[in-house]
């Protein structure tokens, strides 16, 4: 691993923010074991999204202007999620395509602005992790993050270090679970079906634990899981890698079953 | 075929509660993608071809009008007839004329989109002439009155049982007490019906998956051989096609067939691929007494030079289908015309507008994996975007969406305010959820809540624990 300290600002997702504050930590926490400097700017919201897949145009470049001017002093920047970091890395600059300046800008920024987990292993050669987490768990691997940005090994290298947990593969892994940000409430019907297989898939593995890098995915499948009367616990990878299961329940959990 | 795609939402209702449909679904999605990833991890050079053949359709796209009209003239040199028709109704009108002309009593018919896209078995049956399919799935579903649900496999949607009972009440003449169980028995059937069908044919219409503009010559690829009868042994053989099939060179046909049925099927090479070239010569032993081509614009032209443009490089391999769990959750028919799938998503608002199909575009997780799969590297996901750029720029989406997009891009684009809120509502939404970790309803999150829980926030927003743990630190 690198010596030199860099500067990462985080971008912590709306999600993040406003469902699960200990992602966030998390992020933290890895990435100041991987020799990192963390800042969080105050003028992040969102990465702008909701407005992009909406057909807004304008709404997502203003958010996605104010993103880069509050991440320009950065060394990088990096999510726990793999769909924000997508939307920041190979939108942003599709945006902007006629607005050379901040073509410009966009494209610095999605140059230096990575998913957490393959930051973690791809950028900074993180190769363990000092966590403990007694269970088997099953990885979901989310739709951006594995096809916009190549995040499919490097979960599952830091994974394996993680003392007491056994990974079974999730057949189908590589299959949208149904939420797709909008879509989910838009089309509840077909989300409903897809988020079904999900689980169904889920259940196949056995494990006791499901494991994504996307919090949006996982609020779908925990949801899903629970109305079906599912033990499966839910949490972010990050929660694992971090050591932090301690911290917070599991996703949609009450916080006595912990 | 009379659209429904603005009932979209209905028709997947209706798509997700019939059993029958959903065993026909589950039984074949898995399927082909094994095939397609068993093929393609044969082919190193797989990812190589699919530049060649995205280089290929764009480099024609470029040069449509130039390639068209080299393919017309290489046509007439070969004795063939091309007809330019702008509107289904040209096309349909076209073709009525020669079957016309011709005396003709009954067509068979290859393969094609184009066909359902114009509609010509009703029309030539509304003027007295017998259409018939001579495609397996086609013919099951031409018996049962019901359009394709699938670009490769049109009657994917369908079990055996159902089709059994299709050909008792169909082929009466037959032994009603005859055993119609496995696959097999209903080929057979299907075979020997369909063989006087070839033999009585006056006009013989196919598909076409290449135009070649070299040659003059007509493309099908097939598995059962149905294309070549019903073009051979016809008075004449019409090749109905869209603009967009045109390649420069048999080479450059021959680079797209190696993706084709690798993308399509998992095949190697589909097991019949036939090229038509001209009418038969007096030294041929078969072939068509006249060969005709129809070729039909219906609004791709208009595509040209628009975000839409790379949409006319689809080969119509079902790759994206396939692979979409959209899809395979709900099958062809909930899309509501000819073409379902990623593909009709984006192709469809083109052909008969956004006002009528909006839902399709929008239908999509954006999973991105019709796109990973697609053998000619068309952004799916991305014109589907546009479309809904489209739809916001013209105010068609739902009022109550653009309602809420608004107001919360409101507070997006003002952090201060923004965290204020956000920091309010984990504070209240966390101490609701307490207890039970997650709530059943919530008002105003129904499309989430009525078909899963929604998981509590913790109970404190995350830039607030962060200032509050700065402000320690200082």
């Amino acid at each position: 691993m690198s010596e030199q300290p860099v500067r990462v600002g985080l971008f912590v997702t709306c999600l993040v923010d406003l469902f699960r504050p200990t992602v966030g930590f998390a992020a933290v926490k890895l990435l100041e074991a991987a020799g990192c400097t963390v800042e969080v700017p105050r003028l992040q919201t969102c990465c702008g999204q909701p407005a992009f897949n909406s057909g807004d145009r304008e709404d997502a470049k203003a958010l996605a202007r104010q993103v880069i001017a509050a991440f320009e002093g950065f060394d990088y920047l990096v999510a726990p999620s793999g769909s924000c970091a997508g939307q920041i890395r190979l939108h942003y600059p599709e945006l902007f395509a006629e607005e050379p300046a901040w073509f410009q800008r966009a494209q610095q920024l999605a140059m230096r602005s990575y998913e957490l987990v393959s930051f973690l292993v791809d950028v900074r050669g993180m190769n363990e992790v000092a966590a403990r987490y007694e269970g088997a768990a099953t990885y979901h691997d989310s739709c951006s993050g594995l096809r916009e940005l190549g995040v499919k090994s490097q979960p599952r290298w830091l994974l394996r270090s993680v003392a007491g947990l056994t990974l079974k593969e999730l057949p189908g892994a590589e299959i949208c679970c149904g939420f797709g940000g909008t879509f989910c409430i838009k089309y509840p019907e077909i989300s409903d079906k897809m988020v079904r297989e999900k689980t169904a898939d889920i259940a196949t593995t056995g494990a006791d634990t499901l494991l994504a890098g996307d919090l949006g995915c996982l609020l779908n499948m925990a949801g899903k899981l629970q109305r079906q009367g599912s033990r499966v616990r839910v949490r972010h990878v990050a929660e694992v890698l971090a050591d932090m299961t301690d911290e917070a329940a599991p996703i949609g959990a009450a916080a006595e079953t912990r | 075929m009379l659209a429904t795609s603005h009932a979209f939402k209905s028709n997947v209702h209706d798509a997700l509660v019939d059993a029958t449909l959903q065993k026909a679904l589950g039984t074949v999605k898995r399927g082909f993608q094994a095939r397609r990833a068993e093929a393609v991890a044969k082919l190193p050079e797989f990812e190589a071809l699919r530049d060649a053949g995205r280089a290929i359709k764009n480099h024609t796209l470029a040069n449509l009008d130039f390639y068209l009209e080299r393919f017309e003239a290489k046509v007439m040199e070969r004795g063939g007839h091309v007809h330019w028709c702008r509107t289904p109704a040209e096309a349909r009108e076209t073709i009525l004329q020669i079957c016309r002309r011709l005396g003709a009593k009954t067509v068979t018919k290859g393969k094609s989109m184009i066909g359902e896209e114009i509609e010509i078995n009703d029309y030539l049956e509304a003027n007295g002439i017998v259409p018939v399919e001579t495609d397996l799935g086609e013919y099951i579903i031409q018996l049962r009155h019901e359009p394709p649900s699938h670009i490769i496999a049109p009657a994917v949607h369908l079990v055996k049982e159902q089709v059994a009972e299709t050909f008792r009440e169909s082929h009466k003449q037959l032994d009603p007490a005859r055993q119609l169980e496995d696959a097999r028995q209903l080929c057979d059937e299907a075979r020997a019906v369909l063989r006087q069908k070839f033999l009585a044919a006056d006009v013989g219409i196919t598909g076409a998956n290449f135009l070649i503009a070299e040659t003059g010559s007509s493309v099908i690829v097939t598995n059962e051989g149905n294309g070549d009868l019903t073009q051979t042994l016809t008075q004449a053989h019409i090749a109905l096609a869209s603009i967009e099939k045109a390649v420069p060179t048999l080479e450059d046909a021959a680079t797209i067939l190696r993706l084709l049925a690798r993308s399509a099927t998992g095949q190697e090479f589909s097991t019949y691929t036939t090229f038509s070239t001209g009418p038969r010569r007096s030294e041929d032993t078969d072939g068509p007494g006249e060969y005709h081509v129809v070729l039909l614009d219906n609004g791709r032209s208009a595509m040209l030079g628009t975000e839409f443009q790379d949409m006319l490089r689809c080969i119509r391999c079902s790759a994206c289908l396939n692979h979409c769990p959209v899809y395979s959750a709900i099958g062809g028919h909930a899309y509501g015309w000819v073409y379902p799938g990623p593909m009709g998503s984006v192709l469809t608002p083109s052909l008969i507008g956004i006002e009528e199909a909006g839902n399709l575009p929008n239908a999509s997780t954006f999973c991105g994996r019709c796109e990973s799969v697609c053998p000619m590297k068309i952004p799916l996901p991305k014109m589907m975007r546009h479309w809904r750029e489209r739809e916001f720029e013209k105010k068609l989406s739902p009022p109550a969406y653009r309602m809420g997009l608004s107001v919360w891009a409101f507070f997006a684009r003002r952090p201060a305010l923004y965290h204020a809120l956000s920091g309010m509502a984990a504070r209240v939404l966390g101490w609701a959820g307490k207890r039970r970790g997650r709530f059943r309803t919530l008002p105003l999150a129904g499309g989430w809540t009525s078909v899963r829980d929604m998981p509590a926030p913790e109970g404190r927003s995350f830039q607030s624990l962060w200032a509050e743990r700065r402000g320690r630190k200082r």
